[in-house]
């Protein structure tokens, strides 16, 4: 019997498309993945940046220039709200594994505070910054 | 195969194939850098934008660069944690086992690279 079907069933990702409606808990828990892995942009610049200073004043001037140029700023700026918005939802999920909100509207009530929350503060901390 | 029974197919395979140590592990580092990010965003972010001297100073501080090498070395663990789940359930077969492999690669790399860089700032 344990020879049926095996290696035939539906492996992740299989929730979303065809199966699964989109929806905010799905949307929010997929963003936290993509944050996530996003964020080695910023970490490679940021070691790029890092290994220049410890190099030369010339290394550090090219690396200094595409980290300060408008593009870097906006990768930057993209790569903080990433920052915040996977630490609030990986705080969500430190909440989650003690079976604590778990419930549908609260669970979408937190999603909505992790979006709204990470966009207050990459907006305070750019003015910080 | 056909010498096996179902049970013993089974037994000592949940659906993981291992205990809990992997999400222990992110457990770890993701507490753990709840305290090391704010502390890296507000040391890192306004030393950005300073000269070579200023940059080459602020990061022979004991403070700044104590945070930046902990929030590289404990990052990029939680990274290659996380990165190895995606790979999971996205890559199967051989192409996973060589994008894991890859992975390992570049997150222990990067960290190596980052610690090495502040170490020579530092010192």
């Amino acid at each position: 019997m344990a020879d049926v079907n095996r290696g035939n069933r539906p492996l992740s990702p299989f929730m979303i498309g065809k199966y699964y409606r989109p929806q905010l808990t799905s949307m929010t828990s997929i963003l936290t993945r993509i944050t996530g892995n996003g964020l080695l942009v910023a970490a490679i610049l940021i070691v790029w940046w890092l290994l220049a200073a410890a190099t030369s004043p010339e290394a550090f001037a090219t690396a200094d220039a595409v980290l300060t140029s408008w593009f870097g700023d906006l990768v930057l700026f993209l790569s903080l709200w990433a920052l915040w918005y996977h630490t609030l939802a990986g705080i969500r999920h430190l909440v989650w594994d003690y079976a604590v909100g778990l419930r549908l509207d609260i669970a979408e009530k937190l999603g909505w505070g992790v979006i709204g929350g990470s966009v207050v503060l990459t907006i305070l901390t750019a003015i910080i910054i | 195969m056909a010498f096996l029974t179902d049970r013993k197919r089974a037994v000592g395979l949940g659906a993981s194939k291992s205990g809990t140590a992997h999400f222990w592990a992110m457990k770890k580092s993701s507490v753990a850098l709840l305290i090391l990010v704010p502390l890296f965003v507000f040391t890192f972010g306004p030393a950005l934008g300073g000269t070579y001297e200023e940059i080459t100073a602020y990061y022979s501080r004991p403070f700044p660069a104590i945070v930046a090498a902990l929030t590289l070395l404990v990052g990029f663990k939680h990274f290659n944690d996380g990165a190895q789940v995606m790979i999971e359930d996205y890559v199967h077969g051989l192409a996973e086992k060589i994008t894991i492999l890859l992975l390992t690669c570049v997150s222990y790399g990067l960290a190596g690279i980052g610690i090495f860089a502040i170490a020579r700032l530092a010192l």
